[in-house]
């Protein structure tokens, strides 16, 4: 930046117009090149969003099956796509595939139904009353930090090898992430609001119902998501040990007969319905946080 | 309106304040205030930055109870917040009927929506509006409980300096046509000499100054005996 002492020369060129302004001798060489401004409907329209989204995982497969068909991925290591595709259509036709498929699900669903239940009562409990935080929190917090795959041991001997013990690890660790969530959402709610609510007439009950339970929503929704990545993860280990049915006995099975196929079929299946689940939860959130503007990327 | 009542009935009063004192951690933020608004009136309480002034209106409000003395207010009374603090998960025309006993139905709503022109915004969500529109929407739900007294926590605040003259031209409006005392709180000196009938100038937990404004209405901010006032005011707030 320069600093003059003549006053800066602001008098008008003659025959200027407003839209093109006239080179005015030596400042015509320090413009800058000027550069267009692109709409953003006139970039990146060639390729629509679905296809740019699948062509990642084809690409992979596509690898994946090269380098199983020129060898340099044994068949025992690791089947190749189209191997897996038809056991899995066979599995499919056999039955085998959607009974194992049904009883996961009822496990997981009874597993979160159960945990996330708990969880969220004793979320509203310590969060909303200061007398249940004092009975409550303290336990839970202390009780979240042993890990509940270390207590598997100690199911099998309480609760034998049949359903329970698996329902039961589902349950222990949903019930955490929604307790958590849900206590952090009714805490996080402005003291603003709850003033506002005071002021309006809401006694209560009203505040609990209008601005308590709304404002810890986004919480128990995240809550809702952690608790299905874990009760996925619950399921194989649950089902992993001494189970007679469901995806993770299907599974067992083929590593008892070497069937990599199988297993990556099992597999599939376990990121096919953590996906769905996921979706799930995504149109939850469209239906029940539409109130929240949200940043959609670019 | 409000103005004409003054002539033909005795004033009523609004609020009683005697001996009023809030402290907090044992120094006194209200000291010994004594305190009456006429109804119908438009108070304004002018003070520099932690004088008290919130404090007044929070407890005449019902919000803040730890205080000592008495203090009477109306049963019916709404407050609008500096932020507009409306629920983002309801729906505008929600927000406005939150509280209210029964089961309100949603024409009050539009009708209070639309007195302050905000008719075609009934169904939007809370934070798709603009800083005026939230604004006026929370002081259309405090409007549709019909209040003897309206407390104004310094409600032009946050808004830009365009909206805030259409906010205050609306907040005037609504006063000459409900009638209702207001008491509006603010450190802005020209919206003091603006609006009130009276103003109040609050230092050190106390009214340190009384004064009426014999001004026409609509006033602006060129009439004659404006500048005046102004002066006095910011004299009486040691910004003279």
């Amino acid at each position: 930046m320069s600093i003059g002492h003549a006053p800066p020369d602001i008098s008008p060129v003659a025959g200027s117009d407003p839209v093109e302004p006239s080179p005015a001798g030596d400042t015509a060489d320090t413009s800058p090149a000027l550069v267009p401004v692109t709409p953003s409907s006139a970039r990146r329209r060639s390729v629509p969003r679905w296809a740019r989204r699948t062509a990642g995982p084809l690409l992979l497969l596509a690898l994946w099956q090269l380098a199983s068909t020129f060898g340099a991925l044994p068949a025992d290591t690791l089947a190749p796509p189209s191997t897996i595709a038809t056991a899995g259509a066979r599995l499919i036709g056999d039955g085998t595939l959607p009974a194992a498929m049904g009883i996961s699900l009822q496990r997981v669903a009874i597993g979160l139904l159960l945990g996330g239940t708990v969880g969220t009562a004793l979320a509203l409990l310590s969060g909303l009353s200061r007398l249940g935080e004092d009975l409550i929190d303290a336990s839970v917090q202390m009780l979240r930090t042993v890990p509940w795959v270390g207590l598997i041991p100690l199911f099998i001997i309480w609760m034998g090898i049949g359903e329970a013990p698996k329902v039961a690890l589902i349950a222990l660790g949903t019930a955490f992430h929604l307790y958590l969530n849900v206590y952090a959402g009714i805490r996080g709610v402005d003291e603003q609001l709850i003033e506002a609510g005071g002021s309006l007439g809401l006694g209560r009950w009203g505040l609990v119902r209008h601005v308590v339970l709304p404002g810890a929503l986004p919480g128990f929704m995240t809550g809702l998501r952690y608790s299905l990545a874990t009760a996925w993860l619950a399921l194989v280990f649950g089902e992993s040990i001494n189970a007679d049915a469901g995806i993770g006995f299907l599974m067992n099975q083929a590593r008892e007969f070497f069937r990599t196929d199988v297993i990556v079929v099992c597999l599939v299946v376990y990121a096919f319905l953590g996906l769905t689940a996921d979706l799930v939860v995504r149109a939850l959130e469209r239906l029940l946080l539409q109130w929240r503007p949200t940043f959609t990327g670019q | 309106m409000a103005t004409d009542l003054h002539g033909t009935v005795i004033p009523r009063t609004a609020v009683r304040v005697r001996g009023l004192t809030r402290s907090f951690d044992g120094r006194p933020v209200i000291d010994g205030l004594d305190l009456a608004l006429r109804a119908g009136e438009f108070t304004v309480l002018l003070g520099r930055s932690g004088c008290g002034k919130s404090t007044l209106l929070r407890i005449l409000a019902g919000l803040d109870r730890e205080i000592e003395g008495e203090v009477l207010v109306p049963e019916r009374r709404a407050v609008a917040f500096q932020a507009p603090r409306l629920m983002p998960w309801k729906r505008v025309w929600r927000n406005v009927l939150l509280g209210l006993p029964g089961r309100p139905e949603r024409e009050r709503a539009e009708r209070a929506l639309a007195e302050v022109g905000l008719e075609h915004r009934v169904d939007a969500w809370p934070k798709t509006l603009s800083g005026g529109e939230a604004q006026r929407a929370s002081l259309a739900r405090a409007l549709v409980r019909e209040p003897d007294l309206l407390l104004l926590d310094e409600p032009f605040g946050a808004l830009d300096a365009l909206t805030r003259i259409k906010a205050q031209r609306l907040v005037a409006e609504l006063w000459q046509r409900r009638g209702c005392a207001v008491l509006l709180v603010t450190h802005d000196v020209d919206e003091a000499v603006l609006l009130a009938d009276r103003v109040l100038v609050m230092d050190e937990g106390r009214i340190s100054c009384d004064v009426q404004v014999p001004l026409d209405r609509p006033r602006s901010a060129g009439d004659p005996g404006f500048a005046d006032l102004r002066t006095r005011l910011l004299a009486e707030l040691g910004v003279g």
